[in-house]
């Protein structure tokens, strides 16, 4: 069974803002709502690097962990979605994810899209909307993955810095990549963790 | 509300049941990743969109898939449209696109929201005593056409400019040109001068043609890749997809700014200069190579002549001279010339960084001559790598939207007139008639016809309407923008006074501009709803010269209209539109775009846009996925061996079946499959010296020599004349092969695998520019005086471009004591051009809310300047902007840096109140060109905006 994945590889992200107006352009987000956005460290200085960040789709989600009515469920695929008409907009969520990625809206805290809103995966809403309803696609914008489509930010991605899809799959494409490099330096992650600067 | 969890494993919940409608293998081609991972070609043709079962739950109709390209930069992205009941209701990545394997940007990435068009100028308008007032489209043509009679009568037809745009596609470019042409002026230019203009005058100087040389995707091929003045991580972001894959291979990226650029940010080393040292830094480099003799010595002794004067220029530039001029020390400069000459092929990129100076001519020329010492020209991996900017600037510049010459660089002589008369179908005598019939004393202090007269260009229209002695009647009276930005021309303070003394104002655009509201008029301002090329349909040629084919997505949204439509309303009410469009159906006063496309076809023999009929181009996107990625090359399928978007030139007639021409001047290939050698533009011999190329020739060539162009009498000298047809021999006769309207001078060149235009050396100096061997002259407002004694511009010109040009005596007022900073701009990712479009792209104006500065935490803080805090930047010319601090180290000590996209403010004030109601953008901003100079290049008119001074003062 799949468990789908992000990969933002940070040695190819160069802060275009694809993969956020892509999201915009396909689930129509408001203006204030940012399912995912792209954070530079050391900007303008050497050794800056960005990375696109959205919900990482948690196998054991903190999020879910703190709901106080238990609007999260995960998928097959292990997608992390949220049920809107369980939703109270509380905010406890945003305390627990360590990404940032619970956004809340700016204005009618209790309209469609009033309470947390996050990326999806492009997997809509686990409700009982049909897929691609005009329901579902205004409460959680498309639904992608019911069409055999992946994230539109991941597909549109300027570099293909941003990578989405089944784990093992993600993980294929990026090892190849990785090895293809050769002496090229590593990410920002594979530097953090064995301490290597090259 | 339920409160229930829902089961995800509830057979009744299959939102998301990728698990059955999806497998493993369909992951794969769809997980986003093509480069780098050694499978590219695999993951090329994926199957084509399928809306699954799911679409027909969707309400809102059956979908149409409709393929376009965006409208943004040069990169030439595929935008994969789905269309429901005539809405644009999805985007989808276009993964069959050779150019950018479905990536997009930001700006790519939100072209739907041009569907939405909430803040498009909804209908035609006028201002009438300070309020806007809607009008019919016929009234309008009619108010604004009578109006421009009379200043015709009172004035001549070079009173009225025309501004055309690099947004309009091919045939519109061409259309436009031949507009002006046949109202009688040659008023007419667009966004190329301020921009590339520079750079086509040096390098097809140098070596031919103008344009980028490979290929984006060419760079696949490079084990070095130089990039100055130039940004693509923000102005080109698709592109760093083919730099990655090229990088990740091995190749070295070298980045030369004077900001620490996002591209910076990447690159294996950094050089930062101090701005409008490009020669320096270029001449520095040489040094090394020369010192070291890591040049390509058999290279320019076969394909390279003048590099002697260059060796001789260059030995002036030791390490401490390049140092003391440009900032950079020794080794930072010798560590880039090393990894340049070791590792080959190396190719080398420039932008605006590089073209907007006073001595932009000479920059882009610096870059050719160290590119062919090193022997990097006509090279797979190697190449100048002019990345353009706008979607269409590369067409547009070649359809010559421009002041000085018409389509295909033909220029302005009375034989160039013949030529299009003749493919027009017109009496030359008709179209000269056109012209107001008057000689007047030209640049030269001669006289020439106002025919024969490059018109004013688009940095000084300002000077065209205010200056007082000018080369023409009488000053322009009335300005018409299609497509264009005012905000990117510098001087506010003078443009507003200009404004003020025009009699009209005409804006067509599909959103109202800066022009729109910067200046204080009440009266005489009109606004032309154009519509987006995803409005309309036709071809559109990236920077690598590949012509796509646009589809058109939607209908023109509310009541706005294609240019081509509004050009022959214009045409119509002027009483030339049965000429303007004599071999054109028109049909509902749409000039068919095909008709347009057969027409250039029969003219544009230069640089061959002559191959590239509509059946060719439309099959090339039927059959994009058949590209190779790397090359450009149909492997198998109907167009096996043409090369994607046959790329120009493309030889001969269409039924010729010329590939195109990937790579310039790459003599590795015969002619016929798309190979060349560097054009025989400046004679057979200079100064008694040779100028051809010695043991040079295209693969298969049956001239294994230099040769001269191609004409009916080098035909008949070689034997050749008889391979010609009957009736091709009788449209040669007299002809050359730029002039031979039956192709069959081209035709019978190629066939004996000779490249039409000649097989010459290129030459890296220029006799008949100003500076003859490429030199550094510091900017006309320079922080150094010292440098100004030493490297001074140029003198003052009475006539250039028909106007009174200043150098030397700006030069010699001292303003860096009250104005201590230098002050240039550059490009966002989020916006384009003078950014009206973008910034009404709420998608896209939400990332980028403010018009900033960004300043060295040294200069914020000896000026009081807090982060985030408001800041004035004062000008030396005395025009000033109201701006926000971002304090970083990305910007030199003594540099302010700002984005140039930003509008709708001028000096402290926002002027949201004065655009039509719902028109105004999201994101409005100062137009950092109100407060940028002075200053214009010394071949081209370029104008002079990566350098000036300033002051900052906390607010």
């Amino acid at each position: 069974m799949a468990r789908m994945k992000f990969l933002c590889d940070a040695e190819r992200c160069i802060e275009c803002n694809g993969c956020v107006t892509a999201c915009k352009n396909e689930n129509e987000v408001p203006w204030g709502v940012n399912r995912r956005r792209v954070i530079t460290l050391g900007d303008g200085e050497s050794g800056e690097k960005s990375i696109s960040v959205a919900c990482m789709h948690c196998t054991d989600a903190p999020c879910a962990a703190v709901c106080p009515v238990d609007c999260f469920s995960t998928t097959d695929d292990g997608i992390v979605l949220h049920d809107k008409d369980l939703c109270i907009g509380c905010g406890y969520c945003s305390y627990a994810c360590p990404f940032g990625a619970p956004q809340y809206p700016q204005k009618e805290a209790f309209g469609v899209r009033g309470k947390m809103d996050k990326c999806t995966f492009c997997a809509g809403g686990p409700g009982d909307e049909d897929n691609n309803s005009p329901a579902e696609i205004e409460k959680y914008g498309r639904n992608r993955i019911a069409e055999g489509k992946l994230p539109l930010c991941a597909e549109m991605c300027s570099t293909k810095a941003l990578l989405a899809g089944d784990s093992d799959m993600v993980s294929d494409i990026y090892r190849e990549r990785i090895l293809n490099r050769g002496g090229r330096p590593q990410t920002w992650g594979w530097e953090t963790a064995y301490n290597k600067t090259s | 509300m339920k409160l229930i969890r829902k089961q995800s494993n509830d057979e009744n919940n299959q939102s998301s049941g990728v698990g059955n409608s999806i497998n493993r293998r369909a992951f794969l081609k769809r997980s986003g990743i093509a480069m780098g991972t050694g499978a590219a070609s695999t993951l090329l043709t994926p199957g084509r969109m399928k809306k699954a079962h799911a679409a027909s739950q969707v309400a809102t109709g059956d979908i149409t898939v409709k393929k376009s390209v965006c409208t943004h930069c040069s990169v030439g992205c595929g935008v994969v449209a789905e269309v429901q009941n005539g809405v644009w209701t999805g985007q989808e990545p276009d993964f069959d696109s050779p150019l950018n394997l479905g990536a997009h940007c930001a700006k790519g990435a939100s072209v739907r929201e041009h569907g939405h068009g909430e803040r498009r100028v909804k209908y035609p308008m006028k201002l009438v005593g300070g309020q806007w007032k809607r009008m019919s489209w016929d009234d309008a043509i009619n108010e604004i056409g009578d109006g421009m009679m009379k200043i015709r009568k009172e004035s001549g037809p070079d009173s009225v400019y025309w501004m055309g745009s690099a947004k309009h596609n091919n045939e519109q470019a061409y259309m436009f040109r031949k507009f002006a042409a046949m109202w009688g002026t040659n008023n007419v230019d667009h966004q190329a001068r301020i921009c590339h203009s520079t750079t086509v005058a040096g390098v097809a100087n140098t070596w031919g043609y103008g344009a980028m040389t490979n290929s984006y995707n060419d760079m696949h091929n490079s084990k070095a890749m130089l990039f100055i003045g130039s940004n693509p991580a923000e102005a080109h972001p698709v592109s760093l997809q083919h730099i990655f894959k090229a990088k990740e291979s091995g190749s070295k990226m070298l980045v030369i700014d004077p900001r620490f650029t996002r591209t910076a940010a990447h690159a294996d080393h950094y050089v930062r200069i101090r701005p409008g040292t490009d020669v320096a830094i270029i001449w520095g480099m040489l040094w090394h190579i020369f010192e070291n003799g890591w040049e390509d010595k058999k290279y320019i002794s076969e394909r390279v002549y003048g590099m002697d004067e260059v060796r001789a220029e260059v030995a002036n530039w030791n390490p401490t001279e390049c140092e003391r001029v440009t900032g950079a020390d020794e080794e930072t400069v010798r560590e880039a010339a090393k990894m340049m000459a070791e590792n080959s092929p190396a190719t080398f990129v420039w932008c605006m960084g590089g073209t907007q100076h006073t001595i932009g001519n000479n920059n882009t020329r610096a870059y050719c001559a160290f590119q062919l010492a090193l022997g990097n020209i006509g090279t797979q991996g190697g190449g100048a790598n002019i990345f353009r900017g706008h979607d269409n600037v590369q067409g547009a510049t070649d359809f010559c939207v421009l002041s000085h010459s018409l389509p295909g660089y033909y220029g302005l002589s009375d034989g160039a007139w013949k030529h299009w008369s003749k493919v027009w179908g017109l009496e030359y005598d008709w179209v000269k008639g056109q012209f107001s019939n008057e000689e007047v004393e030209g640049d030269k202090g001669k006289p020439v016809h106002t025919m024969n007269y490059k018109g004013i260009p688009v940095s000084r229209w300002v000077d065209g309407v205010l200056e007082e002695s000018i080369g023409q009647k009488d000053n322009i009276r009335a300005m018409v923008w299609s497509g264009h930005a005012v905000n990117s021309q510098t001087r506010g303070p003078e443009m507003k006074k200009a404004m003020a003394k025009l009699d009209m104002m005409v804006i067509i655009d599909p959103y109202p501009t800066h022009a729109a509201v910067m200046h204080d008029r009440t009266d005489g301002v009109y606004l032309l709803p154009a519509c987006t090329q995803f409005e309309t349909y036709g071809s559109v040629t990236a920077s690598n010269r590949s012509l796509q084919w646009r589809e058109k997505v939607i209908e023109p949204l509310f009541e706005s209209l294609p240019d081509h439509i509004i050009m022959y309303k214009f045409a119509k009410k002027f009483g030339f539109a049965d000429q303007y469009c004599k071999n054109i159906q028109v049909s509902n006063d749409e000039p068919l775009i095909e008709d347009i496309t057969r027409e250039y076809n029969k003219g544009m023999w230069t640089i061959g846009y002559t191959g590239q009929s509509p059946e060719r181009m439309k099959l090339h996107m039927e059959n994009k996925h058949t590209f190779n990625t790397t090359t450009l090359i149909a492997e198998g399928g109907p167009v096996d061996g043409e090369y994607y978007g046959l790329p120009w030139p493309c030889w001969g007639t269409a039924e010729m079946g010329h590939p195109g021409t990937p790579i310039l001047y790459d003599t590795s290939k015969t002619v016929a499959e798309g190979g060349l050698c560097f054009r025989a533009r400046f004679g057979v011999e200079h100064d008694g010296n040779n100028i051809l190329a010695e043991n040079s020739w295209p693969k298969g060539s049956d001239i294994q020599d230099g040769y001269p162009e191609f004409s009916h009498e080098l035909l008949k000298n070689l034997g050749w004349w008889n391979e010609l047809t009957a009736a091709e021999k009788g449209a040669a006769e007299g002809k050359n092969w730029k002039t031979d309207l039956s192709g069959g001078i081209q035709r019978v060149a190629i066939k004996h695998n000779c490249a039409p235009f000649g097989n010459a050396k290129a030459r890296v100096i220029v006799w008949t520019f100003p500076d003859r061997v490429p030199i550094h002259r510091e900017p006309l407002y320079t922080p150094d005086r010292e440098l100004a004694a030493k490297y001074p511009t140029y003198e003052d010109r009475k006539r250039f471009y028909r106007l009174p040009t200043r150098y030397g005596s700006i030069q010699a007022q001292d303003f860096s004591k009250d104005f201590p900073m230098v002050f240039t701009s550059g490009r966002l990712v989020e916006y384009e051009g003078g950014g009206e479009e973008s910034r009404s792209n709420p998608w896209l104006a939400e990332l980028q809310q403010d018009m900033f500065c960004e300043i060295n935490p040294k200069d914020a803080n000896g000026n009081g300047v807090r982060d985030g805090s408001m800041v004035w930047i004062e000008s030396p010319e005395g025009s000033r902007i109201k701006v926000k601090a971002m304090i970083t180290n990305r910007v030199a000590p003594g540099v302010i840096f700002t984005p140039f996209h930003f509008g709708g403010w001028y000096e402290g004030k926002d002027l949201v109140d004065k655009y039509p109601e719902g028109t105004e953008p999201y994101v409005r901003g100062e137009a950092c060109n109100t407060a940028f100079t002075y200053g214009y290049d010394s071949v081209t008119q370029m104008q002079e905006t990566k350098v000036t001074l300033c002051r900052v003062k906390a607010v």
